[in-house]
């Protein structure tokens, strides 16, 4: 089978892009673009949104519709768009700050909502655009430039959360399983209702250095030893859960999205319900 | 055979922005402005439109620019409060230069203050509530009939210089009730954003035309469009040069600048043997023509401005008032003269300014004003 390449959704011109060397983003993206070359979708059918921080540059390489927004934001900037237009085909990009650090109360109710989009999180624990701090996803104990001696907070589940706030799929992968990667973002975009993403992914250049995997190829060996199936993490001991991670797919169900509900609303208040 | 209602501020600027074509609302209640939502919610599914009631008033803002950006009329209505959160996402509207309507029901502040009561405390954060260069359309309804009159213009407004507009209104008008005929559908004419004419591959979703405006193109078109809320170039994309902020900066303010004439709407009365001028806007403009009735009565000469555009200023039309009087009076419901210290800026130190402000939750009267005139 020939690979699709995605060259097309691809901004011309735009490369190299900004992104450290060993940073999870760029290949992220590169699968996203892949998946809509697969799924044949048409630029102007297409509308990604993104937030602020390293992620949130993304918008920049890309010849599809775009919205680039503030802080946080972007889950609601892109649940009016898909609200208003439901045949497009609605994508928000964010990092750990955007969507559930300043974000978190969009994103558990654009999944409660089960608004149908999807949300590609890239969670690499830290906010990498402002220097390495802490964000409500770096695990507790662990360090960035404002938890120099280890951070007292815990951290947030993406997944588990998306999960209980409602939405209809949920899974969790990260660069170094490419392939799964990219089956998990297909089945994602192809999911009716609210569906994420969760890329565990590494940021050599802050939350590396800090956590003494500064080295990109330590970082992407973590990611490789660390992340098992659900099943395998299931099976681990308690205290060995807290060095591993599970990857796969969190939730697949069918409930229906807001506009297939909002639809029975119109029909309702009009008489043709 | 006309359609005359009694009705409330907030259902006649609901049923306004009906008119104007509004097909997209979202929001989050709070007093003294959640009728509009209400009414929102019950005509919106009926007329084929989207109703959404958001987690808070930033996703409200976002909500609402995002439906814009794929072809919808959009608005949302709020108060102080709710107003101070919107204001990052409204930046994103004036920069992104998104077509919407956001209506204000000033009520007394600060923070939570008297939430039932009225206020015009807001004025100077309508203006430059939002970090950085920017510059909005605000308007300022003086009466229920002016609440429906005035949504339909915001809507216009906002669709022809592709920014948000504000509608300030104020508990007071918000909550009156008058008997209002509504318009039949094309009586007032209903401007639609200007659409690109060029072929996809031309389309820059920020290049201007002469008249300072760019087209826009709605997600889901056959054309392709970046937006963005960083500094960025005539194609949307970002753009870090000096000379393009320049640009940037320049376009954003001189689409007003432009049209400056056709935006500044105000209105008077007894003005022309007059050597008081009364200013006032939203809820004092009937106490301010009250007062001057009776002044007249007892042999005062004063006549009324009213402002209905509050920005951009009106100040042309105030400086040409002003050379017929010795005396301006300037009413409104805040403490520091927000208004005021405008109108002090145009009309210089020669001529005398005199302030009426009432900030305690309780509306201005005629009897208020009377007693300065004299
Ligand atoms: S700082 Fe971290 S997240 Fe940002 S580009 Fe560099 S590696 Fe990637």
């Amino acid at each position: 089978m020939l690979e699709a390449g995605g060259e097309e959704y691809l901004r011309a011109g735009a490369l190299p892009h900004m992104w450290c060397p060993g940073c999870g983003i760029g290949i992220v993206l590169g699968a996203l673009l892949r998946t809509f070359a697969e799924l044949e979708y048409a630029k102007n059918e297409i509308v990604v949104v993104t937030g602020i921080g390293c992620t949130g540059k993304a918008d920049d390489y890309l010849s599809t519709n775009a919205l680039h927004v503030t802080h946080g934001r972007a889950l609601a900037f892109a649940t009016g768009v898909k609200a208003y237009k439901p045949g497009l085909k609605v994508v928000v990009i964010m990092g750990d700050g955007d969507s559930v650090t300043i974000g978190g109360n969009h994103f558990i109710h654009a999944a409660r909502r089960n608004i149908d989009l999807t949300a590609i999180v890239i969670n690499n624990f830290n906010f990498g655009m402002t220097g390495g701090q802490a964000s409500a996803t770096t695990p507790g104990g662990k360090f960035s430039s404002t938890t120099l001696y280890g951070n007292p907070e815990r951290d947030f589940d993406v997944s588990a959360l998306a999960c209980v706030a409602g939405a209809n799929y949920v899974a969790r992968s990260t660069p170094y399983h490419g392939w799964a990667l990219k089956q998990h973002i297909k089945e994602a975009l192809c999911k009716k209702g609210f569906s994420l993403v969760e890329v565990f992914s590494p940021c050599p250049t802050n939350y590396g250095k800090y956590n003494e995997m500064g080295d990109p190829l330590k970082m992407l060996n973590w990611l490789k030893e660390k992340g098992v199936s659900r099943e395998k993490y299931e099976q681990l001991e308690e205290p060995e859960k807290e060095d591993y991670f599970a990857i796969g797919t969190f939730c697949d169900r069918n409930s229906p999205d807001f506009n297939s509900r909002y639809e029975e609303i119109r029909a309702r208040a009009t008489g043709k319900g | 055979m006309e359609d005359v209602r009694l009705i409330q501020g907030n259902e006649a600027i609901a049923a306004g922005a009906i008119y104007a074509g509004a097909d997209f609302y979202a929001g989050y209640p709070i007093t003294p402005s959640s009728e509009i939502m209400t009414e929102a919610a019950k005509i919106m599914p009926k007329v084929g439109g989207m109703f959404m009631q958001m987690e808070d008033e930033i996703a409200s803002v976002a909500a609402v620019v995002g439906a814009s950006l794929a072809g919808a009329k959009a608005f949302t209505a709020t108060s102080g409060p709710g107003f101070s959160l919107m204001q990052e996402n409204l930046g994103v509207a004036v920069m992104g230069e998104v077509p919407c309507v956001v209506i204000t029901v000033q009520r007394n502040g600060p923070s939570t203050g008297l939430a039932t009561k009225p206020g015009q405390a807001d004025i100077m954060q309508i203006r430059w509530g939002r970090h950085g260069d920017q510059s909005v359309i605000a308007l300022t309804p003086g009466s229920v009939a002016e609440c429906f009159l005035m949504t339909v213009q915001a809507f216009n407004f906002a669709e022809k210089f592709r920014l948000p507009v504000i509608l300030a209104a104020d508990e007071v008008v918000a909550h009156a009730r008058e008997s209002f005929a509504l318009p039949k559908p094309g009586m007032i004419p209903l401007v639609e954003r200007k659409k690109p004419t060029v072929s996809p591959e031309k389309y820059s979703p920020f290049a201007a035309d002469a008249d300072g405006i760019a087209p826009l193109a709605a997600f889901g078109s056959e054309y392709v469009s970046h937006i963005s809320s960083s500094m960025h170039g005539p194609d949307g994309y970002s753009n870090n040069d000096p000379e393009n902020a320049i640009w940037r900066i320049n376009q954003l303010h001189r689409k007003i600048e432009m049209h400056r004439d056709e935006i500044v709407l105000t209105k008077s009365y007894d003005i022309d043997d007059m050597d008081i001028l009364v200013i006032g806007y939203g809820a004092t403009t009937g106490a301010c023509r009250a007062a001057v009735k009776e002044a007249r009565k007892r042999g005062l000469k004063a006549g009324v401005l009213q402002l209905i555009t509050i920005w951009p200023f009106p100040d042309k039309e105030i400086e040409e008032l002003a050379k017929l009087v010795k005396t301006v009076v300037v009413v409104e419901m805040n403490y520091a003269g927000q208004v005021a210290g405008e109108v002090r800026k145009v009309i210089g130190s020669e001529i005398e300014l005199k302030r009426v402000n009432k900030y305690n939750g309780q509306i201005i009267t005629p009897q208020d004003i009377i007693e300065t005139l004299k």
